[in-house]
């Protein structure tokens, strides 16, 4: 059952993801619309996968990478629903649902098996901290989303370039916005996601802070949307410089979501699948 | 039943021209009404825009109905035809549904692509719907030419591009800063070319306009014209940070405005971006302006490129709306067709019904030893005869009613089988449509 309905999602996105892209390169609305539809129908099934598979493990289903990208990708799907609604731009969803269709696919490659949780992080901080995360995480990929689409329609503007795509983008001054607005949500997100992470870590191990490779990478991201928040307020950090820095936050993002579990040594957050070992 | 069109446009006739045979939009009704009265001309319509005058019909006798249609526009304005002749174009049948349908989706129009157009038509139905001068035919061409016009805009990009470098101007801001009714506009210098983009900027709702000019009267006078404030040349520098868009066209031979100062300018907004239009030939402004971050520079060459390519884009667009009002008037066409044919077809069937239905009743009547099916065979065997027995006939009627000579088969039918038809209502229309 819970197969069906990630093999369902997983087949939704993908022509969600299609319709998208065809509306990139087609002139009709509709396109625009039947997307939107898609990705919100694949949305709900999405929804009701990760509740399903909650009731089945009796946990917050957010413990090995099969769980964590597909709610990674859920989150990246719902924050990107809000946004295109509020800013009537459907052709974000061109930049940001191939990403989540991404994080799906890549969730699939791995076991759906119900790990056993270890005692110690069984509680309800894994509920609040991992979600904050993960929102927080979403949030930024699609600022990382309307920073590139910022780039392509900054670029067609100072190099005179006017075609199709340029009359297709959103104004500037939107995308930016859009920027901003992820922004404003996704930093107060992280930093309550570190916070929490920091509370439960001195319940489950003792210590707040154990400067573990995640952790250490978690605070650089931190560090990177604070300055461009800072930036923004300050010294009015915006378009260009903006759009360039959540980019490199994005990566940076995705290498403490990933990459830590390639560092040599060992992590209290790695995920098991990666490394083929214990948890 | 044929639709036929007379009528003349800009392609056709000066304005000197047009001008005589306008209709004056608020008196309709007379010319409607003299229209149908006509003989022959069973439904009107007239269009009368400042570009083109037409008169559609829906009658029975196609050459006659395009020659009265004629007289009757000359003698309405008091004009010889002989004057307003070499003006006229005529159309009838598939043509005429072709010119209604270009017309509509703007690709007869001077400026292609333009809006103004389908909204007149509109309006010229709605007196034709009014005084009751449009019938069945008419009202169904109209609303299908609407939905053509319709499909046109939504289907291909004819009118999404700014023609005109003040347009190009002000559609470029929008992309740059999409809302611009809190923008302010700065124009330096003064020219036509410059305070006509100014008026198209606060057509689109932006907030202030600031002038200067190096005669400080000349900026207060165009200050007053826009309901902007004047500033003083020298002081230019002062006030540059608070335009978000810049007009500039002054008769200066030096560049006036560097890359230096509007990197200041650009750190005193806080990095808020900037549109700069340059319009001064030699230029004001120094083009590495471009290269600042959020400033986005545009002379009078890059605005004419995107004018020629938004042009060049239109044209490409009108083939594929061409290639639409291809396949809508086939649909159409057929439609039209099947008007004649069909009350035949249907008169034709329910004689054959009722003869089937007399002798049946006739023959049941008399057999006393009916086997408990007999009815039903002998319904399924009559019925299959008179069916195939009408299949023939009827599919061939219909080919020939999409062009051919209809007239001559239904009248051959309705003599040799004393067939009484009438004209269809509304909603049998409705029924034959696909």
């Amino acid at each position: 059952m819970n197969a069906l309905l990630f093999y369902c999602t997983l087949g939704i996105y993908c022509a969600a993801t299609v319709t998208y892209l065809a509306y990139l390169l087609k002139p009709q609305q509709i396109l625009g619309r039947a997307a939107h539809w898609m990705i919100a129908s694949g949305f709900l099934i999405h929804c009701v996968f990760t509740v399903a598979r909650y009731l089945e493990a009796g946990h917050t289903p957010i413990t090995n990478l099969h769980e964590s990208l597909s709610f990674f990708s859920l989150a990246v799907v719902g924050v990107f629903i809000a946004f295109e609604r509020r800013y009537n731009v459907f052709i974000l969803g061109s930049f940001v649902t191939p990403l989540a269709l991404i994080l799906l696919l890549a969730s699939s490659l791995y076991s759906a098996d119900i790990p056993k949780l270890p005692p110690a992080l069984k509680s309800n901080w894994l509920l609040v901290h991992t979600s904050l995360a993960f929102l927080s995480y979403a949030t930024f990929a699609v600022a990382f989303g309307a920073a590139i689409m910022y780039l392509i329609q900054e670029h067609f503007l100072k190099k005179k370039r006017l075609g199709p795509l340029y009359q297709k983008l959103p104004s500037l001054v939107i995308l930016d916005e859009i920027n901003y607005r992820c922004l404003t949500f996704g930093f107060p997100l992280l930093t309550i996601a570190i916070i929490t992470g920091a509370i439960w870590a001195e319940t489950a191990w003792g210590t707040y802070w154990s400067w573990d490779p995640k952790e250490t990478w978690s605070l650089i991201t931190w560090f990177i949307y604070a300055a461009l928040l800072h930036g923004r307020l300050t010294t009015g950090w915006r378009g260009r410089r903006a759009a360039l820095l959540s980019i490199i936050g994005f990566f940076v993002l995705l290498f403490t979501f990933l990459g830590v579990n390639l560092l040599p040594g060992e992590s209290l957050h790695s995920y098991d699948r990666l490394l083929g070992g214990k948890y | 039943m044929n639709i036929v069109v007379v009528g003349l446009s800009h392609k056709t006739a000066s304005v000197e021209i047009r001008e005589k045979v306008a209709f004056a939009s608020n008196q309709m009704e007379k010319p409607l009404k003299e229209l149908v009265e006509l003989p022959d001309v069973n439904e009107g319509l007239i269009v009368s825009t400042c570009n083109r005058v037409e008169l559609y019909a829906a009658t029975h006798d196609m050459a006659g109905g395009m020659a009265r249609l004629k007289r009757f526009l000359a003698d309405y304005h008091g004009i010889s035809l002989d004057i307003l002749e070499p003006h006229l174009y005529n159309h009838h049948g598939e043509a005429a549904i072709r010119h209604l349908f270009r017309v509509a989706s703007s690709l007869d129009s001077m400026v292609v692509g333009e809006p103004q157009i389908l909204g007149q038509i509109k309006t010229a139905y709605g007196y034709a719907a009014e005084y009751k001068t449009s019938g069945i035919i008419l009202n169904r061409f109209l609303h299908k030419a609407f939905s053509v016009a319709k499909r046109v805009r939504t289907e291909t990009k004819i009118a999404s591009s700014a023609v005109s470098v003040s347009f190009a101007a002000v559609e470029l801001a929008k992309k740059i800063f999409g809302d611009l009714t809190d923008k302010t506009v700065m124009l330096i210098g003064a020219g036509e070319m410059c305070e006509l983009a100014a008026k198209h900027f606060l057509n689109s709702g932006v907030r202030g306009v600031m002038v200067t000019n190096r005669t400080f009267e000349r900026a207060e006078r165009l200050a007053e014209e826009f309901d902007g404030r004047a500033v003083r040349f020298e002081d230019l520098f002062d006030h540059l940070h608070k335009a978000d868009i810049i007009l500039s066209s002054t008769g200066a031979i030096h560049f006036i405005i560097g890359a230096k100062d509007v990197e200041d300018v650009i750190r005193r907004r806080r990095q808020k971006p900037m549109f700069i239009i340059d319009i001064a030939v030699p230029r004001d402004i120094d083009p590495k302006v471009n290269n600042v971050d959020n400033v986005y520079l545009y002379d009078m060459d890059d605005l004419q490129q995107v004018v020629a390519s938004n042009l060049q884009l239109r044209s490409e667009e009108a083939k594929k709306a061409e290639g639409i009002i291809e396949q809508e008037i086939g649909r159409f066409f057929n439609w039209l067709s099947m008007l004649e044919v069909t009350p035949t077809i249907v008169a034709l069937r329910s004689h054959f019904e009722e003869i089937r239905q007399a002798e049946l009743a006739k023959t049941l009547a008399n057999w006393k030893e009916l086997p408990p099916d007999g009815r039903k065979r002998l319904e399924a065997l009559t019925s299959a005869i008179t069916n195939k027995l009408l299949h023939t006939p009827t599919s061939l009627i219909k080919q020939t009613g999409q062009g051919g000579r209809t007239d001559l088969y239904l009248d051959a039918l309705r003599q040799l089988f004393e067939l009484q038809t009438e004209e269809p209502g509304e909603e049998e229309i409705g029924e034959l449509e696909e």
